[in-house]
């Protein structure tokens, strides 16, 4: 194959894997609401977990747009 | 139509002073360097001038240098009990340099250090080996507990310790990987969006849709400086977590 044509399908497919993290970020935030809005006295005290498991999550679908990066331009 | 676009050239390394070579690499005191020093120096008059007055009703600066301490000693204590506060001025310090570093980062035109994996393994290699040492050195070998999961049933530990093991070991290059990989990300999406405004500005009539990428950029801007803050935060509440199985190996 096109090494280059390989390069772009390769970066098309590592975009896949954000299906995966928008999955979780969708789990994650559906979950919050649906506890605070039960309990929403106890809803700010977990904002922060919330944050940071946003941040974590969001981290995994970066890392494939990392690599769909680095195979656009670094490669 | 045809302007050249290059997102990484960004990240590239420029040396400041010339400090001679070994072999064939060039030892230079370069801008990632002298970033690095501005925050130092930075963190350093903040928390210095900040607290010298020491009011017992506190001004704007040393409101800020007290509620940026007090959120991490909270995080610590959560995360470690109570004799975890040895490790509070470690983290403390991460915190803070990585979190100036990401936001020297986002000044226009500005370099960011933490989008150098380099740099940030560095600093997971700190908190690992600071895990490890000081684990060893408290508890000798019963700090080899961390690798076994308590009330776990005896067949399962086979499966169980070397999966722990395997996570005990990644843990440096997802520590690193992440806060390098979103500042990178980052940076390039902030890049790429922005050359879309260029691009659409120079293809004539198209470019009365110019307004949709730059409004992309400022909201991505806005959520950069979301991420900037938070990954500091996750890399210092990780840094505890992680201290905490040095404290109390057997979980």
């Amino acid at each position: 194959m096109d090494p280059v044509a390989a390069k772009y399908i390769g970066a098309g497919l590592a975009c896949l894997g954000m299906a995966g993290a928008s999955i979780g970020l969708g789990n994650l935030f559906g979950q919050f609401y649906s506890g605070a809005l039960r309990n929403p006295s106890a809803a700010d005290s977990q904002r922060t977990n919330l944050l940071l498991g946003f941040a974590l999550t969001e981290a995994l679908g970066i890392f494939s747009l990392l690599v769909a990066l680095l195979l656009l331009f670094a490669v | 139509m045809a302007v050249s676009i290059d997102p990484i050239h960004q990240f590239e390394l420029q040396p400041l002073v010339s400090l001679g070579h070994i072999g064939n690499q060039q030892l230079a005191f370069t801008q990632s360097a002298l970033y690095m020093f501005a925050a130092v120096g930075i963190i350093a008059l903040l928390t210095i001038v900040a607290t010298s007055g020491r009011a017992v009703v506190p001004g704007r600066l040393q409101a800020l240098a007290e509620t940026l301490y007090e959120f991490i000693a909270d995080t610590v204590h959560q995360a470690t009990g109570a004799d975890g506060k040895r490790f509070l001025p470690l983290v403390f310090s991460l915190f803070m340099f990585v979190l100036i570093l990401n936001l020297l980062g986002m000044i226009p035109y500005a370099f960011a250090v933490t989008s150098h994996l380099i740099v940030t393994f560095g600093l997971a290699l700190v908190v690992i080996l600071t895990v490890v040492i000081y684990g060893v050195a408290k508890h000798g070998t019963h700090f080899l507990g961390v690798f076994v999961p308590s009330g776990v049933p005896k067949p399962l530990l086979l499966i169980m310790v070397p999966i722990e093991i395997v996570s005990f070991l990644s843990r440096p290059i997802s520590l690193s990987v992440r806060l390098f990989a979103n500042i990178l990300a980052g940076h390039i999406a902030l890049k790429i969006f922005a050359f879309f405004v260029v691009q659409l500005l120079v293809a004539g009539a198209w470019g009365v849709l110019s307004p949709l990428p730059l409004a992309l950029t400022i909201a991505l801007t806005a959520l950069e400086f979301l991420v900037a803050a938070l990954q500091a935060y996750v890399f210092a509440t990780l840094t505890a977590v992680y201290l905490a199985d040095a404290l109390h190996p057997g979980h």
